[in-house]
């Protein structure tokens, strides 16, 4: 008896998981034996256990390995699963004006985006290769079923079938690469292969296998050349769910690829480190010069969003421990920006529906002064123009990209966002240098509080979270080293 | 001493609560712009009062940074640096007299979206004070580039017919010349291992990363001067942007490219300013008869001005890299005579243009017989323009060319006649523009300058002629700091016996 409460006791580490994986099949039960559609209730508890999880995380969770090496978490760990934690309260909160519009109005909805979580959440916290094809798993098949979520839209549906069929793709490749390591090295977790790797000769299967995790990842990411489900899924998708994809995911993904490059194969970081380069590189440029055509605003948005993977992965390449600091507080800040960005989409309605093109947009400073406003803060911010967050966000990542000597990634990176500049431009440039077209609905509620606080939050980023944000970073990047 | 301590804090962030109350005033009538204006106003006028306090407080007897704050901020990188010397806390003043009188030229010409066009000067002018006032590399990129946001939306919102293109030429120009400059501050961090600009400007950095580091900074400075010939985006952004746009571009904006020069390229990189010297030198004296040239053909006003502009930004470019005494005095001399001159010439044309529409050089004429006293005032600025003696222009000009001459005789030669070319453009305007008769039928109701324009103009008119018969205020303030820049420069290069 006492032994089996000790048990208990040492699974302290994955205290948060398992509150949240019990919250979600309690909300579940909810739903199901609930006698009336109780679905923005549903998603209210759930947001309510976004926030408990990430109370706990931030003060009750303790270091340490366990599940037999399986499960790991440590300060980075935390910093990641505060941020996904965000992400998906945040994407939550901006379904709850448009739930009914979009399909999303079932209690199915907010008990998927809780499993996906815990399924991100597992990802970040994955120290065998196991529990990482596991935790992507739960994360990805809950996200395929987000992303058809509305039925009886052709659009959903398609993008919802695009997304599976790639997304099984990228999973075979993930396991392909890693039967590969299993094979070669004869150790499935990370921190073994990384021994393994260290005394054996470089070996071929290794860099193979290495390569293929690093596909599947990278399609995880949306990184060139893994991106093209990106603008589809996103323009088929619901907006808010849109938001979803956008935000958590990417951040989950990211911790993975961090933690995989870090853990497993740090004796061969040259190795990797050209492949995340030419990805990183590929990435800024081609989604730099993609978005200038665009006139749908959700693909411009992924475009947006693979570009900045491709920003956040300067960081990565570099390799080193500012490297690593860089590319957290780049996620930080990009989910910022997102969740704003994308709170705004959501607030511009009238009687023809939501704003589809950027043209929709025109005037805008207008109709609607203080969402246009909001709006060109996060576009002049994902810009990267100071004294606004994004500003930071790149400062970080090249910095890290300096130290290591990588001027050329560099170079191109900064041309690259001075490309990219051209099309956020162009939607400042549409709502306020041109005439009003279309009048706007008055946003709800919630969707005013969330562009206020993100807008906030960007515009006063080196006065308010810019420092902490930076510290608590570095304590998180240290884990790792 | 408290005051001591946080003047640069509060000169530097005052605009922003300025700004922060034009948000918060309720309503969008009348009565509300009206009050929003006199807010705007109200904060530019305070702000520049406590510039003025600090000039005052200001010590001109020591090279080091004064009224010094350093906190590190951003992990441990990025820190909370203020400090002036002789050099910037000339710009802090000229940037503080000039918007008020920004505020007072949009008064009536800026018809629509008033509030966020008051929040965007303000901010603006918070950042540039800002860069004037920071001894933190990084922090200086931030309010360097940051300026791009206000100007690029009040260019585009309420500029000319033309606006769109000419706010993404300024937007673009700008910003991909900035862009390498950041990638070398992050260089020089990991090099010198700080940020603070005092303690960058004792380190010595290898020939070879100076040779790249010049090249970065350069090609950020060069196009915000503008040098020719990347000064393509300047004549548009200045004849699209409203009056007062022009004037802050014209005034403050061009002079954060001099600044750089010398805050940055000389000191820092003193080698390879010296591999450089003669292109700086070949461009400068380019740009001084090229420009002038250019500008003797154009038919519009504001075009004339903004050409010559960049004929007078060669001087300084001239003047900072000849590293001396001379030059060095006579660049930061020429930059603040530029700074009111040129800012008084777009008022003067704003003035026009409230009244008759049209920038056309060709649609006025004798204007002498219905505005005297707007004759007499565009006759100060285009004379100080010129450079005549006994205006604030002549006194940066003879300085500079006295330092070229030092170096390179040819080069002093060919810049020599730029003044001659300017005299011809700029009197050729002031013929079509005020002499002659009048026989316009458009032109015959004109007024004459009313009260709030005198005000902004009148003050101008005396700082032109004060700085040209007693130029000591300005050479005090900057001198002991020049000299120890000076030193220090030819000290690094071995050219000090």
């Amino acid at each position: 008896m006492v032994q089996e409460f000790a048990g208990f006791a040492s699974l302290a580490p994955a205290y948060p998981e398992m509150l949240l994986a019990v919250g979600a099949l309690a909300l579940l039960m909810i739903g199901v034996f609930a006698s009336k559609e109780i679905s923005t209730a549903i998603t209210g508890i759930a947001i309510g256990l976004f926030v408990a999880v990430a109370v706990l995380i931030v003060f009750q969770s303790s270091d340490g390995v366990i599940f037999s090496g399986g499960f790991i978490n440590d300060a980075f760990a935390r910093f990641m699963k505060v941020l996904v934690l965000t992400g998906s309260a945040f994407a939550l909160v901006l379904t709850v004006s448009s739930a009914s519009e979009n399909g999303l109005n079932k209690f199915e909805y907010p008990v998927l985006v809780v499993l996906a979580t815990v399924g991100m959440m597992m990802m970040i916290s994955a120290n065998d290769l196991m529990s990482l094809y596991v935790g992507l798993e739960l994360q990805s098949l809950a996200l395929y079923v987000v992303a058809a979520f509305k039925r009886d839209s052709g659009k959903a549906t398609e993008a919802g079938l695009k997304y599976f069929v790639l997304g099984a793709l990228s999973s075979g490749m993930l396991l392909y690469g890693a039967s590969l390591l299993y094979g070669f090295t004869g150790h499935t977790q990370l921190t073994e292969i990384a021994q393994a790797v260290a005394l054996g000769e470089r070996n071929p299967g290794v860099i193979f296998g290495l390569v293929f995790l690093l596909a599947g990842i990278a399609f995880k990411i949306s990184a060139v050349p893994f991106h093209m489900w990106t603008p589809d899924v996103y323009e088929g998708a619901p907006t808010p769910v849109t938001a979803f994809f956008a935000s958590a995911p990417k951040v989950a993904a990211m911790a993975l690829l961090i933690r995989v490059v870090f853990d497993a194969f740090e004796p061969i970081a040259r190795d990797w480190q050209q492949v995340v380069i030419f990805i990183s590189i590929a990435s800024m440029v081609l989604a730099s010069f993609a978005a200038i055509g665009q006139n749908n605003l959700k693909r411009l948005l992924a475009y947006s969003s693979i570009g900045h993977v491709g920003f956040a992965l300067v960081g990565l390449s570099a390799g080193s421990l500012v490297g690593v600091q860089g590319v957290s507080i780049y996620m930080a800040i990009y989910l910022t920006m997102t969740i704003g960005t994308f709170a705004c989409i959501l607030a511009l309605k009238n009687e023809d529906g939501y704003v589809e093109t950027i043209d929709d947009l025109a005037g805008l400073a207008r109709s609607r002064p203080f969402v246009a406003a909001i709006l060109a803060l996060f576009m002049f911010s994902l810009v990267g123009l100071p004294p606004l967050a994004g500003f930071f966000a790149k400062w970080q990542v090249f910095l890290a990209a300096i130290e290591a000597q990588l001027f050329v990634l560099a170079v191109i990176g900064m041309l690259a966002s001075a490309v990219s500049a051209f099309y956020y431009l162009r939607i400042i440039k549409v709502m306020y240098f041109d005439e009003p077209e279309a009048s706007y609905a008055a946003p709800a509620v919630e969707l005013n509080v969330v562009m206020a606080v993100t807008g906030f939050l960007v515009l006063s980023y080196y006065f308010t979270i810019g420092g902490p944000l930076t510290a608590w970073a570095q304590v998180a990047a240290n884990s790792l080293f | 001493m408290i005051l001591t301590n946080n003047i640069l804090t509060i000169v530097t962030f005052l605009p922003l609560v300025g700004a922060f109350f034009i948000l918060l005033t309720p309503g969008r009538d009348e009565v509300a712009e009206r009050n929003i204006k006199w807010i705007a106003l109200a904060t530019t006028v305070v702000t520049f009062i406590f510039t003025l306090v600090m000039w005052g407080m200001f010590d001109p007897t020591t090279p080091n940074f004064q009224f010094v704050q350093n906190h590190v901020w951003i992990g441990d990188v990025i820190g909370y640096r203020m400090g002036v010397d002789g050099i910037s806390v000339l710009f802090i003043v000229l940037t503080g007299l000039l918007m008020p009188m920004c505020i007072l030229a949009s008064w009536d010409s800026i018809t629509f979206r008033i509030r966020e066009y008051m929040v965007l000067f303000l901010v603006l002018e918070m950042l540039m004070i800002g860069v004037f006032a920071t001894l933190d590399l990084a922090m200086f990129y931030v309010f360097f580039e940051g300026t791009l946001l206000p100007m690029f939306l009040i260019i585009g919102i309420w500029g000319g017919k033309r606006r769109i293109q000419a706010s993404y030429k300024f937007f673009f120009y700008t910003f991909i010349g900035s862009v390498l400059m950041l990638l070398a501050i992050m260089a020089m961090y990991w090099q010198a291992g700080t940020l603070d600009i005092a303690r960058l400007l004792q380190f010595e950095f290898s020939e070879e990363a100076q040779f790249w580091l010049w090249l970065a900074f350069f090609a950020s400075f060069a196009v915000k001067m503008p040098m020719w010939p990347f000064h393509r985006w300047l004549p548009e952004a200045h004849v699209e942007a409203p009056t007062a746009g022009s004037v802050i571009l014209a005034a403050i904006l061009l002079k954060l490219g001099g600044y750089g020069f010398l805050r940055f390229s000389l000191p820092m990189f003193p080698d390879a300013s010296l591999y450089f010297q003669n292109f700086v030198f070949f461009l400068s004296v380019a740009a001084i008869v090229i420009t002038s040239l250019v500008a003797l053909v154009q038919t519009d006003i504001k075009k004339l001005i903004a050409y010559s502009s960049v004929a007078h930004m060669g001087f300084v470019t001239m003047g900072i890299f000849a590293g001396n005494v001379y030059g060095v005095q006579g660049a930061i001399f020429q930059m603040i005579s530029h700074g009111i001159v040129s800012g008084a010439l777009f008022l003067s044309v704003g003035v026009i243009y409230d009244r008759m529409h049209t920038r056309d050089i060709d649609a006025y004429g004798g204007l002498v017989e219905r505005m005297p006293k707007y004759a007499f005032a565009f006759m100060v600025f285009t004379m100080a323009n010129v450079g005549l003696p006994g205006t604030s222009g002549f006194v940066g000009e003879f300085l500079t060319l006295l330092a070229i001459f030092q170096i390179n005789t040819w080069f002093a030669v060919v810049a020599t006649t730029g003044v001659i070319l300017s005299s011809c453009y700029a009197l050729w305007l002031y013929r079509k523009v005020i002499w002659g008769a009048l026989e316009k039928e458009s032109l015959k109701g004109i007024l004459d300058l009313n009260t709030r324009e005198m005000v902004t103009i009148v003050p101008l008119i005396i700082l032109t002629i004060l700085f040209g018969f007693y130029p000591a205020p300005l050479m005090d303030a900057m001198a002991v700091s020049v000299e120890a820049l000076v030193d220090q420069y030819q000290m690094s290069v071995g050219l000090a016996q």
